[in-house]
């Protein structure tokens, strides 16, 4: 963590303003259910006792958009869901990030026709992807990692112009 | 051919005009469209025939001329009984009278015949798409109907690809 320094033993730390900033979002961000269909297996199985995730700080799964940070779309996305997924992204509050979990959440997977939307990329943009079908709890626990080590590397400024 | 469904086969042959045709144990009566409610309550109420298991279409395109076959399959659970009725229906203006106010899981069936082949239902009280979005163009199980599939992205094409695909901005 940035410039940091123990003053003797009163307790107190400096560090920057940004690595405080990304510090807090990874450790406590909580995902919103976005399970679909068979990926969402593996997301309950990840969050349950023997691949924990809430100790990574996703204790709780939210299914508000109000009240997450992460969206994490497990499973195909219909071109008729689409338009509801949207609208949930849009719902959820800054800063928010969103992981596509499986291969037919990334690219359409197996299904390549008019129903499915061929990688939730077309509706939502995207900051990690995981691959598999389905991916493995250990898998969407390395995406997730992976998110936080893109979200400890944001910089206050590129928020700034955004 | 079971001896019950034989005399059922041959009372229906005379009253609605059906043929029958059996195919590797099943039992297959071609009905024609008008008289097919009357068969579906004369089945229900006199030979229990309880249970509508199925109700889809086939599509023989190219042919034209039946281009749909309506099945409906009926099951009997108190004498444990299958017996089949086929509705041969033309390419242009498919129509079939519905069915749901003697099976009410006809509802969604033919809702769902609607949506993925076009045949429309006379009659029906919800008649709207039930798997497709609302405003979708086309039905989606007939044959001609094109499969709606994108190129894949392989390491050759990927950059080609890349600059057609539509992503969102934000």
């Amino acid at each position: 963590m940035g410039v940091e320094q123990k003053l003797g033993n009163m307790g107190v730390v400096t560090t920057t303003l940004e690595s405080a900033v990304n510090w807090a979002r990874t450790n406590a961000m909580w995902p919103m259910l976005f399970g679909l269909a068979c990926c969402a297996i593996e997301m309950m199985s990840a969050q349950a006792s023997d691949y924990d995730m809430s100790r990574f700080g996703m204790e709780l799964m939210r299914p508000s958009p109000r009240q997450s940070d992460l969206m994490i779309v497990a499973g195909r996305v219909t071109r008729k869901m689409a338009p509801v997924l949207r609208r949930l992204y849009d719902q959820m509050p800054e800063p928010k990030w969103v992981i596509s979990m499986g291969d037919c959440a990334s690219c359409g997977g197996v299904f390549n026709n008019y129903a499915v939307v061929q990688g939730v990329d077309e509706v939502v943009p995207v900051d990690v992807y995981v691959a598999g079908c389905p991916p493995r709890p250990e898998a969407l626990i390395h995406g997730v990692v992976t998110l936080f080590e893109k979200v400890k590397a944001e910089k206050i400024k590129d928020e700034a112009n955004a | 051919m079971d001896s019950r469904l034989e005399k059922i086969a041959s009372v229906l042959q005379q009253q609605a005009g059906a043929t029958l045709e059996e195919f590797r144990g099943e039992v297959r009566l071609y009905v024609p469209v008008d008289k097919i409610v009357d068969t579906l309550l004369f089945l229900r109420d006199e030979h229990e025939f309880s249970l509508l298991s199925v109700l889809t279409a086939i599509d023989f395109w190219p042919q034209d001329k039946p281009r749909f076959h309506v099945v409906y399959v009926l099951t009997s659970l108190t004498q444990n009984l299958v017996i089949q009725l086929r509705i041969p229906l033309d390419g242009e203006a498919p129509k079939i009278p519905t069915v749901s106010r003697v099976f009410a899981t006809a509802n969604w069936r033919e809702r769902e015949l609607w949506d993925m082949f076009g045949i429309e239902v006379e009659g029906h009280p919800d008649m709207r798409r039930i798997l497709m979005p609302d405003d979708w163009d086309g039905h989606p199980l007939r044959r001609d109907y094109p499969l709606g599939y994108e190129e894949p992205q392989f390491s050759f094409n990927y950059k080609e690809i890349d600059l057609r695909k539509p992503y969102v901005k934000e």
